[in-house]
């Protein structure tokens, strides 16, 4: 499976900078992310597309960044899980995973969080089964999920100042 | 200043109420904000400069001769290195308890993921069309794919007979009890392998040379089981070798014993090649080639009274061990002596037997040899009700162990224990009663029938025995000057909360906030050796050696005068800059001492195997779609009682996620085996429970302090998986009235019993 002879250039804007690079065309963007970008916060878990742990947001969209060939990115708006906190101040669900347990081991985190933001942004108040649907293609060995469904929920009623 | 456990727990409980109380809190994951900013470095975010990347060519076929390795033609082969079972500088093996697996098959294979020929190149792809380019020329050799046929002996694979490991347990005299029985029930039950499935796969990185020695990075459970197996794969001595555990995504026994495997070839490459060396497994590598859980069989013979008193029990328990030992025979042992789960029959016998088969080896897994063996049980002891005509709880309740009785193997119960009390609790918190009777009446109107069902059990916490006097573990604390409090041991996170559950620990016995202690990432050139971070001892039994070492830092502190009892933490700080000013360090390292009330007899498997156990029922409730035999778990209680629980968070996620697994095993997770090796070896067809998949968990502590452990804890990560596919197996059985003996239960496998109950 020797790769194609030619790079092509691609630019996309990754968490608000703008990135160029030439790469071959069919490589991975998680590859590009985590190998050319040093963008490591975003997992391989099956590269097939099933356990979600690469999951990104591009232009707005939750996806498995093992099954988007680069060349799919070119200006393209992409977001991973670097690009979530504002500075050293974490986002609502970020904040809720770590008060509410809903990181263990943490490989699968990343990706969660990026589920659970982009389930929140289209739908800001789901019921318990929208949660569970938003995060049905992020597989978790460690939580059995209740605690993430936990943390989801916590990040749409974030506690007011005094309660 | 070693082994003051015991002077320093008097201590401890003439120390007034501190300021700051850490235990049973839910304080928040010590690495937890790495976590969710994906700033946590795994394995496979880290490189060196130089960097080069290695691959395994393995066996194809379960058994033969290697007769030839070719490389084709078409790859610079001068480009890469490559290794081979005589490139190895020691020993060609994996030490473990025996020494009979390869780090690299030579001559022969014995399962068909079986490593020969190991490739490095700074190129992943061109590396991976070489691994394509290696032919590995091998004459087939008859081999065994069932435990029946290795049983039989018609084919010997290992050793004189297959057989890695026999016991038997005796109590009281089985062969004399039937006669004053009412009835005999027999049953054969199966469990399948199951894969780990952390969603970080196995993953190692080596720098080494014969100056400097070897070094690994990687993903690991065992920092010095690695260490162990390196020592032995090099030949060197101890100092010139070292292992550090990086960030690690899951590892559930997984990454017990094959991190020793990915370690040594790793380093075998760096060794060869003179650079570093990453070697990661893609997931279709990961499941087909690493440890899974045996599979197992059980038969059960049980003698039982009219009035539901279980006279006499025979068990008959094998594992299927896969090619090599590796750890199948303390798999086989935690097995056999939660065979008889926590009742109190006066005659059993256990006879089990692991045996070798040409697949990969079978290996840890969370529950290590239980939850098979507690499966069986739970299953038949309903089955067992049924011919007595007692319900399901109302046999359990007559024959529960109780504080004074003796167990299966001998041990006679000491600590506090109330099955009952747990079992009222969990029927209660499941409306089991009322659900049983609803569902009974409205399952006749309807095709998707309605179960509940549950199961007792208990699970015993630390290694077996005694394994924890062998092991001898060490933990240390240490001050700095500037009051910071360092925990050094060998014990692992990897999810389940060990930085936080030892941040607490420490924390609370010196009287500090837990962000004053910092845990030492393990590396066997800093840490001392805990043990292996497995069988739900690193709480309970490392837990405490840590205890004891903070409460000996603060016995000094307060020998020396510089604090009073009562300090803040400035005064603290304040204190340790004096002490170690004026007297050099303050750290103190603690040494494992078993207690002398233990008593263990190895040669005829009989006394107190561990120190303490988890006592446990839990409550499935499914629905059984009789048109498709899908099965689905709508609710689930989970009522354990664990000594003083350290975290509620931490604890209760342990559990939840534990149940998940569980409901895998039960329903979902079905390694498909052709010829020795696993042919599903993809997400997309080896089928985990998802976020649609589980019910609500709901998690409930009972609270018993346990008298030797740290602030009363016992250990809880593996109790979960013992208890959950029972109680799944029998809510199916309630639900549709199938016989349920086998796991996992496919559609496919109920939808025959269905026809069987309807025929």
């Amino acid at each position: 499976m020797r790769e194609p002879a030619r790079k092509i250039r691609v630019q996309c804007e990754i968490n608000g900078q703008v990135l160029r690079l030439e790469a071959y065309p069919m490589v991975r963007l998680l590859d590009v992310l985590r190998q050319q970008a040093g963008l490591t916060g975003t997992k391989e878990g099956c590269g097939e597309g099933e356990c979600g742990a690469c999951s990104i947001e591009m232009d707005g969209a939750l996806v498995n960044s093992c099954l988007v060939p680069v060349l799919q990115a070119d200006g393209a708006a992409i977001r991973t899980i670097e690009g979530i906190a504002n500075g050293a101040e974490l986002s609502a669900v970020q904040k809720a995973f770590l008060e509410h347990g809903g990181a263990q081991c943490g490989i699968c985190t990343p990706g969660m969080i990026l589920a659970a933001k982009n389930l929140l942004t289209r739908n800001p108040q789901p019921s318990e089964s929208e949660i569970r649907e938003g995060l049905a293609g992020n597989l978790c060995r460690c939580t059995g999920y209740t605690k993430i469904f936990e943390s989801v929920v916590a990040a749409c009623h974030p506690a007011r100042p005094g309660e | 200043m070693r082994g003051e456990a015991d002077s320093l727990a008097a201590i401890r409980r003439q120390t007034p109420t501190m300021a700051t109380h850490q235990i049973g809190k839910p304080v928040q994951r010590k690495e937890g904000r790495e976590k969710v900013t994906g700033s946590a470095r795994y394995v496979d975010d880290i490189s060196f400069p130089g960097m080069i990347f290695g691959v395994t060519v393995r066996s194809s076929v379960a058994r033969g001769k290697i007769l030839s390795i070719q490389f084709e033609a078409g790859i610079p082969w001068d480009e890469f290195a490559i290794v081979t079972a005589k490139d190895i500088p020691g020993k060609n093996c994996v030490a473990l308890l025996i020494e009979d697996q390869p780090c690299l098959a030579d001559q022969v294979v014995n399962h068909p993921e079986e490593a020969v020929v190991l490739l490095a190149h700074p190129d992943k792809y061109l590396l991976e069309e070489a691994r394509r380019a290696v032919r590995i020329e091998i004459e087939p050799m008859p081999a065994v794919h069932t435990m029946a046929v290795s049983l039989s002996k018609e084919q010997v694979i290992w050793g004189d007979d297959n057989i890695f490991k026999a016991y038997q347990i005796e109590k009281g005299d089985v062969d004399s009890a039937w006669n004053a029985a009412d009835f005999i029930v027999e049953g054969e039950y199966e469990t399948g392998a199951q894969e780990q499935l952390y969603i970080e796969p196995q993953g190692m990185i080596a720098k080494a040379n014969p100056a400097e020695g070897v070094t690994v990075w990687g993903s690991l459970q065992c920092p010095y089981y690695v260490h162990k197996a390196l020592l032995r794969l090099f030949g060197l001595p101890k100092e010139l070798v070292r292992v550090v555990q990086t960030e690690t995504g899951g590892g559930f026994g997984g990454k017990e014993e094959y991190p020793s495997m990915i370690a040594g070839h790793a380093a075998l490459l760096a060794w060869k090649s003179g650079k570093t060396v990453k070697m990661i497994y893609d997931r279709a590598e990961d499941m087909a080639a690493t440890t899974k859980r045996h599979p197992s069989r059980t038969r059960h013979r049980t003698g039982v009274r009219r009035d539901g008193k279980l006279l006499a029990m025979e068990i008959d328990f094998a594992l299927d061990g896969g090619a090599y030992e590796t750890l199948s025979p303390v798999v086989l042992s935690r097995g056999t002596i939660h065979a008889a789960g926590p009742y109190a029959c006066p005659n059993v016998r256990i006879r089990s037997r692991a045996v070798a088969t040409n697949s990969p080896p079978h290996g840890a897994f969370r529950g290590f040899g239980a939850p098979q063996s507690v499966f069986a049980l739970e299953r038949h002891l309903d089955r067992v009700a049924s011919a007595v005509g007692l319900s399901p709880e109302e046999l359990r309740r007559r024959n529960f162990i109780h504080e004074g009785q003796t167990l299966s193997f001998g041990q006679v119960v000491q600590e506090k224990v109330d099955m009952n009390k747990l079992l009222d609790r969990a029927l209660e918190l499941s409306a089991y009663h009322e659900k049983q009777s609803r569902f009974q009446q409205e399952n006749a109107h309807s095709v998707i029938k309605k179960g509940i069902g549950f199961a007792a059990f208990l699970h015993g916490a630390g290694f077996t025995g005694s394994g924890e006097e062998y092991l001898a573990s060490e933990a240390m604390v240490e001050a700095t000057r500037d009051g910071k409090i360092r925990v050094c041991a060998g014990s692992t996170e990897m999810g389940q909360g060990t930085n936080t559950v030892f941040a607490q620990i420490a924390a609370d016995a010196l009287g500090l906030d837990c962000e004053r202690i910092e845990i030492m990432q393990p590396d066997t050139a800093l840490v001392p050796n805990s043990g292996p971070t497995v069988a739900s001892r690193t709480t309970m039994i490392v837990g405490k050696l840590v205890e004891s070492a903070a409460l000996a830092i603060k016995k000094s502190l307060m020998e020396s005068g510089f604090v009073k009892e009562g300090y803040s933490g400035g005064e603290f700080a304040e204190a340790c800059r004096q002490y170690i000013d004026t007297s050099g360090e303050l750290r103190s390292l603690v040494k494992y001492q078993h207690p002398k009330d233990l008593h263990w007899d190895d040669g005829n498997y009989h006394g107190d195997a561990y120190g303490a156990y988890a006592w446990a029922v839990y409550v499935a409730e499914v629905s059984v779609d009789v048109r498709t035999a899908e099965i689905r778990v709508d609710d689930f209680v989970a009522v354990q009682e664990v000594g003083k629980v350290i975290n509620p968070v931490l604890a209760a996620g342990q559990i939840e996620g534990g149940v998940a697994q569980g409901i895998g095993f039960a329903l979902y997770e079905n390694v498909v085996w052709q010829e020795g090796h696993m042919v599903n070896g993809q997400m997309t067809n080896y089928i985990m429970p998802t976020s649609m998949d589980v019910p609500p968990i709901r998690v409930f502590f009972e609270e018993i302090p346990y008298s030797r452990g740290p602030a009363g804890a016992k250990g809880i990560g593996e109790l979960p998986l013992d208890g959950t596919a029972p109680a799944i197996a029998n809510a199916v059985a309630n639900a549709t009235g199938a016989d349920i003996r086998e796991l996992p239960i496919t559609p496919e496998k109920l939808i025959e019993k269905l026809d069987t109950v309807h025929a």
